[in-house]
This record gives structure tokens, C-alpha cells and sequence, in this order.
């Protein structure tokens, strides 16, 4: 943590003192009046950011939790799907998979009639289903393979322990191995968290409307170049700045 | 072979992805070159900053210090995307204003050019780090005999510090590759014509998406296992001399 002393020395003043005369700059030489008319957007686009990701990192890790566990310990017909599911996901970028999603079963769905006439097809022919499946997909991609270190590295002398105690093996799972697995990974979690915000904007190229596609369409409204682009990189500082602090406080309250 | 195809119902596709010009497979060609020029520029320049940037932030002063540690934390906080497009402005802006102060008109930058500018600067971020963290792991003493022999810093860095650090860093510098391979794809965003991007042309005007997008799924897959193969034979290397995991420590 920071230290009020650490900052109090006049390098570090110095150099606070500069940013504040940069900041002071930007608000008075560069143009804000956009901000107003753009607001209300601006909130929905954030609000559908945090949306997106907090639905792909639950879903994605629901997903991960199998993946791993074939690939740790599952028998060779679960184990080589799951490690060239995983291969793939983090061997092809993440916007050809979007694409490829998108465009590519988004054309192939409306020639089949049934799914035409099912009640999914008002969903199916939107864009956020298939933003939110890409990225679920490649959270769990990530994931699955962090995972898998995660369920080797449990002590095996404590899996023995509760068989020998009689427990059931989904007791067993529920109550040792995955716990101690998903302690084992929350600092890596938090940065794989990071990435996926990271990863969010990706989705504005399939028309899905975030807090990028808004700042690209102030961009292109407005003719104000490096405005929106300035304030976007300080909203997704901001949101990974939270998601540091959330899970230092949750690494703080796991027992070690 | 086309009897084969036939019957596989892969006819079409296979003419689409002929490399003459009524198939496009020139183009994914052409366009899988350009990505990995890109990539690997950008990888060089970002091994450069890092190497900087990690000694920087070892024996630099307080000032180098805290600025490092700002630029790698605001590189890795915002989304690559963002950072592209930031660095694209500034970079075509900076370069037209000098060239216009110089009396020169304004200039184009090629795509491979802004490619390899924008990327290197944020894989220089991640490079600083994985530099760092190696260069803390090669045990001090090794540096230290050398400095007491009167090792000019320079010969120490090439004959010292970089050779032992090698076998921390390949590892990382292995995922940061793989990384700029993949990171080139977003700048079909800003309009290079990289694979990604003449993939998408390709779909896009000939209504083959499936086609398309797993024939450059597969060549972005062809790279990652190459590249993982050869950053295996390089880590052999880098390691040879030592002891290996599994036998040695007993």
C-alpha cells in the first residue's frame, strides 16, 4: 500500500506539482463543451462495459472450472478436447474470433427456418449475444489453463485425508479441492480481469455499443480528436483501479 | 486431390482460397506477412525500450524510476485498442508538425511503419517488466565479482548480465511474441491491411465468413505453435549449462 510518507518527497512533489499544471492545461486550452450533450450516452456506454465484463468473467469462469479439471485430471477423450479448445482460444486473436462469430454464424443462422421461427431469433439477430459468447469463450480459453495448474497444485496429501475420512468425491471437490484451487489463483485472477476489460472495446466493432464505440462516435461527430480518447483511457484506469483494489480485498479476507 | 475435395463438399472453398487472383489466399498471404513484420518490428523495438526501461528502473534515480513505473502501469491499464489509436494520432500529428517546421509538406506514413511504432511502445511496457524481473533473478554476486574486476558497464551488460539472465526471460519474452502477434489483428481496426483485415475484405465481398475466418484462425495458429517450437529451442539454449528442473536439486 502507499504511504503518505512515500509520497511527501520533493521529487514526488514535484513531479505531482507537474501533473497538476498538465491537468489544469487540458481543462482550460482543450474543448469539454461536447460532455454535456454526450453524457447520457457516455453512462449508458459505461454501464454496458461493466455489463459485459462482470457477465463474461462469471460465465467464462463457470466455463474454466471443467476445462481445467479435464485437462489436470480427466481421462485423454475429456483431456485433448479441452487443451485444443484452449490452444485455439490463445492462439487466435480475440477480434478474428468476434468476427468469425458474428459474421459468420450471424449469416448462416437466419438460412435455417426453425431457428428463424424460434422464440431466440429476436436475440439472435442482435449483437451483444455473440459479443458475449466471444469473450465468455476466451476468458475460459485463459482461464482453463490457469486453472488446470490450480487443481494440480493442490496438496494431495489433503485430497487422501478427506477420502480416507469417507467424504463423498463431489463433497471432496466442493469443500477442498476447489477452494484451495481458486485460492491458489486469485492473484492471477485480478490481472486476467484486467485483460478482459482490456479486451471489452473489441466488441464496438460489431456494433455493440460501449464506452468506446461512444467516444468514437463523439470522434467522428465532433471532429475532437484527442478528447474522447483522453477521458476513455482515464474511465478504463479508473475501472481497473477498482478491480486491483477488489481483489486486494478479497486476497486480504481468504485465509492463507 | 480434386476428386478428394469433391467429396468433401470443399470445392468452393478451395477455389476461393486459390492464391491466383479469382481465389484470395494471395491476399491472406500477403496480408499474414505484413502481420508478422509488424510483429516482429514491433517486438524488437519493444525489447529495446524494455532493456532501457528495466535498467532504468533498477539503477536509475528516483525521477527515471517513478516515470518508468508510470508508463508501464498506464500502458498495461489501458485497453491496446485505445493506446493505438492514441499513439496513431500523436505520432502522424508530432511527425506532420515536424516535417512542416522543417519546410517539408506532409508526409504518409506507411502502415508497417505506424504498426511497428504504436505496438513497440506498448509491448515495451510488458517488455520492461519481464526484463526486470530477470535481471533480479540472476544471483547478485555474479554482477558484483564482475563490477569488482573493473568490468566497464557496457561489456558487463553483453557478457554478464544479459547471458545469465537469458533463461529467466525467455519465457515471458515467448508470451510477449505471441502477444504482438496476436495484437496486430487490432490494427485492422485502424485500417493496415493486415490479416485480419484482408480476411474480413475477403469474407466480406465474397460471403464465404466461415471460409475466411477459420482459414486465418488456422495461419495465426500455424504461427503460435512454430513460434512456440523455436522459443523451446531457444530456451534449451539459454539454459544449457545448467542444471535441468526435473533431475537437477537433489
Amino acid at each position: 500500500m502507499i504511504h503518505w510518507r512515500d509520497l511527501m518527497q520533493p521529487h514526488r512533489i514535484v513531479l505531482m506539482l507537474l501533473f497538476a499544471a498538465l491537468v489544469l492545461w487540458c481543462a482550460i486550452s482543450l474543448r469539454w463543451d461536447w460532455i454535456p450533450q454526450y453524457a447520457p450516452l457516455a453512462l449508458e456506454g459505461l454501464w454496458r462495459t461493466v455489463w459485459i465484463l462482470v457477465v463474461t468473467t462469471v460465465l467464462g469462469f463457470m466455463l474454466a472450472i471443467p476445462l481445467g479439471l479435464a485437462q489436470a485430471v480427466g481421462p485423454w477423450y475429456l483431456s485433448i478436447p479441452a487443451r485444443t479448445f484452449c490452444t485455439v482460444i490463445r492462439g487466435t486473436p480475440l477480434l478474428l474470433q468476434i468476427w468469425l462469430l458474428y459474421y459468420g454464424l450471424g449469416s448462416l443462422f437466419p438460412q435455417i427456418p426453425w431457428i428463424r421461427s424460434s422464440e431466440l431469433w429476436p436475440y439472435l439477430r442482435q449483437a451483444w449475444p455473440y459479443a458475449v459468447l466471444a469473450l465468455t469463450l476466451s476468458y475460459a480459453g485463459y482461464e482453463g489453463e490457469i486453472m488446470r495448474g490450480a487443481f494440480a497444485s493442490v496438496n494431495k496429501g489433503q485430497l487422501e485425508a478427506a477420502s480416507a475420512f469417507g467424504m463423498p468425491r463431489l463433497t471432496r471437490f466442493r469443500r477442498i479441492w476447489l477452494p484451495q484451487a481458486i485460492r491458489n489463483v486469485l492473484p492471477t485472477l485480478g490481472g486476467e480481469t484486467i485483460l478482459q476489460l482490456k479486451a471489452t472495446p473489441l466488441v464496438a466493432t460489431i456494433t455493440v455499443v460501449e464506452i468506446y464505440a461512444v467516444s468514437s462516435r463523439v470522434r467522428s461527430d465532433t471532429f475532437i480528436v484527442y478528447e474522447p480518447l483522453l477521458l476513455l483511457a482515464i474511465s478504463y484506469m479508473s475501472i481497473a483501479g477498482l478491480i486491483t483494489l477488489a481483489f486486494r480485498q478479497i486476497e486480504k479476507r481468504v485465509p492463507r | 486431390m480434386d476428386a478428394i475435395l469433391e467429396t468433401l463438399g470443399l470445392a468452393q472453398s478451395a477455389e476461393l482460397l486459390a492464391f491466383s487472383p479469382p481465389g484470395w489466399g494471395g491476399n491472406l498471404l500477403r496480408g499474414l506477412a505484413n502481420s508478422m513484420k509488424i510483429a516482429s518490428g514491433a517486438f524488437g523495438m519493444g525489447l529495446l525500450i524494455g532493456l532501457f526501461g528495466a535498467y532504468g528502473k533498477l539503477y536509475g534515480g528516483v525521477v527515471v524510476r517513478d516515470l518508468l513505473a508510470i508508463y508501464t502501469t498506464v500502458i498495461r491499464a489501458v485497453p491496446e485498442l485505445v493506446l493505438i489509436l492514441i499513439l496513431y494520432y500523436v505520432g502522424t500529428d508530432l511527425l506532420n508538425k515536424a516535417s512542416l517546421a522543417m519546410g517539408y509538406g506532409r508526409v504518409e506514413i506507411s502502415g508497417v511503419v505506424a504498426g511497428i511504432w504504436v505496438l513497440g511502445i506498448v509491448q515495451g511496457a510488458y517488455a520492461t517488466e519481464v526484463l526486470r524481473g530477470a535481471i533480479q533473478a540472476v544471483p547478485a554476486g555474479q554482477i558484483e565479482a564482475a563490477r569488482a574486476f573493473g568490468m566497464p558497464p557496457l561489456t558487463l551488460m553483453r557478457r554478464v548480465t544479459i547471458p545469465a539472465m537469458m533463461s529467466f526471460a525467455v519465457p515471458g519474452l515467448a508470451n510477449l511474441w505471441l502477444i504482438a502477434t496476436k495484437d496486430t489483428a487490432l490494427l485492422a481496426i485502424v485500417g493496415f491491411s493486415e490479416l485480419t483485415l484482408e480476411t474480413r475484405q475477403a469474407a466480406s465481398s465474397t460471403r464465404a465468413y466461415f471460409t475466411f475466418f477459420l482459414a486465418a484462425g488456422a495461419l495465426y495458429l500455424i504461427v503460435t505453435l512454430l513460434s512456440g517450437v523455436v522459443f523451446g529451442r531457444v530456451e534449451k539454449w539459454a539454459r544449457r549449462g545448467q542444471p535441468s528442473l526435473r533431475e537437477g536439486g537433489r
